[in-house]
């Protein structure tokens, strides 16, 4: 109860910075409908439906680059990393706290891309919704954790893409197939395959990251 | 409480703590004095546990929830309020009535006007006051302070040396200064790095 108390507490801590200081979702938000309305335009007119699928699918996965990019800023200031990592809590629940709250923000920010993009394209169907979610605890966990590592670098910002991206391959793959295939469920058990051992691969290797 | 023998510390080829031996009793107050760059935050961070040895052995007979840390920077949220750091960090040390702990500890160090404000909008000094009472909140049994007067003004100084004389005796007490002769009267051992 203690490990839910903390990753709670934590989680809270960062929806209510994000609240107070507005530094992250209007950009993310502005960013993924811009690119929205740039993909709009860059296509042909009558361009197949598919592709516009996978324009979702970039659009989603570099918004949520430019989120985790400041996951950790409010640690970085002042050292507050430092003060976590001392506390007697298990420290994997900085990390499940901050992919808690990434997760939240990533979900506000599809329940206004989302309705964008069908207005945009094409509707989205339950499969490709899934899709999104299921990515969504993948993108967290793995992106959180790379954005841990990359925050303790002076090229953070070059860190970051370099590791993340490689990694997000599978989860566009999962998704685009959800999106587009008539029969989703194998690429949504994928996405949720990948969910499983990725955050348990993170939530088992955060305390090294933070160890000098 | 403290024990080290040939303890170091290398950044790739930089040493950043040469070897050195330690010995420090529970109910200690070791004064840590010495020139820039010559190991002292180093030193402090080992015991804290936030970096790790590249040489020798150290032993702290503390656990995390025991240990009290007041580093170069104050280990704080800049968009919370006092109260509000104070409450997040009373929660992971399982403070018991970490609120009024937190009352108590403002009150104290003379920011209990200004809890409920930003620290972004704290000057220095209130922000090392208010680093204070988090590394003070949960009753740690040993106290690792790096330079705990800097920024302070004089009220400032002379809480933390009211506080820091109450301590002595009781926990144990680690600290880094430039100015020893103001803890003289207080330290049991003194360390001096080269």
């Amino acid at each position: 109860m203690n490990y839910l108390a903390d990753v709670t507490a934590l989680a809270r801590k960062d929806l209510r910075l994000e609240l107070r200081a507005r530094d992250t979702l209007p950009a993310m938000l502005l960013f993924v409908l811009s690119t929205f309305v740039v993909f709009h335009f860059a296509l042909p007119s009558g361009a197949d439906e598919l592709a516009a699928q996978g324009l979702l699918w970039v659009a989603l996965v570099f918004t949520a680059l430019l989120g985790l990019a400041r996951a950790w800023a409010p640690e970085r200031e002042d050292g507050a990393l430092d003060g976590l990592v001392l506390a007697p809590s298990d420290r994997s629940a900085i990390w499940l706290g901050k992919s808690a709250a990434v997760f939240v923000f990533l979900v506000a920010i599809e329940l206004v891309a989302l309705p964008a993009f069908a207005l945009f394209f094409s509707p989205l169907d339950a499969g490709a919704v899934l899709g999104v979610l299921l990515a969504n605890v993948g993108i967290c966990a793995v992106g959180t954790l790379l954005a841990a590592m990359a925050a303790a670098s002076r090229t953070r910002e070059l860190i970051l893409p370099l590791l993340f991206l490689p990694l997000a391959i599978p989860l566009v793959v999962g998704g685009v197939g959800a999106s587009v295939s008539t029969d989703p469920g194998r690429y949504l058990a994928f996405l949720g395959l990948y969910d499983a051992v990725f955050a348990i691969l993170c939530w088992a290797s955060f305390e090294y990251v933070v160890s000098e | 409480m403290i024990h080290a023998r040939r303890l170091e510390k290398r950044y790739g080829i930089r040493r950043a703590l040469w070897p050195l031996d330690l010995d420090l009793e529970r109910g200690g107050f070791l004064v840590v004095t010495g020139a820039n760059g010559s190991g002292k935050t180093t030193l402090l961070r080992l015991v804290a546990g936030l970096a790790a040895p590249t040489g020798g052995e150290l032993e702290v007979a503390a656990d995390r929830g025991g240990l009290g840390y007041l580093g170069h920077e104050p280990l704080l949220y800049r968009d919370l309020t006092a109260l509000e750091n104070l409450d997040l960090y009373g929660r992971l040390y399982r403070v018991p009535e970490r609120r009024e702990r937190a009352g108590m500890l403002l009150e104290r160090f003379g920011l209990w006007e200004v809890r409920a404000e930003r620290v972004a909008s704290y000057s220095r000094g209130m922000v090392q006051r208010l680093a204070l009472c988090r590394a003070l909140l949960h009753d740690p049994e040993l106290l690792v302070l790096d330079e705990p007067f800097t920024a302070l003004d004089a009220e400032g100084a002379d809480l933390l040396d009211r506080r820091l004389r109450e301590l002595a005796g009781t926990a144990t007490v680690l600290l880094t200064t430039h100015d020893p002769a103001r803890v003289e009267p207080l330290a049991s051992a003194r360390l001096a790095l080269t």
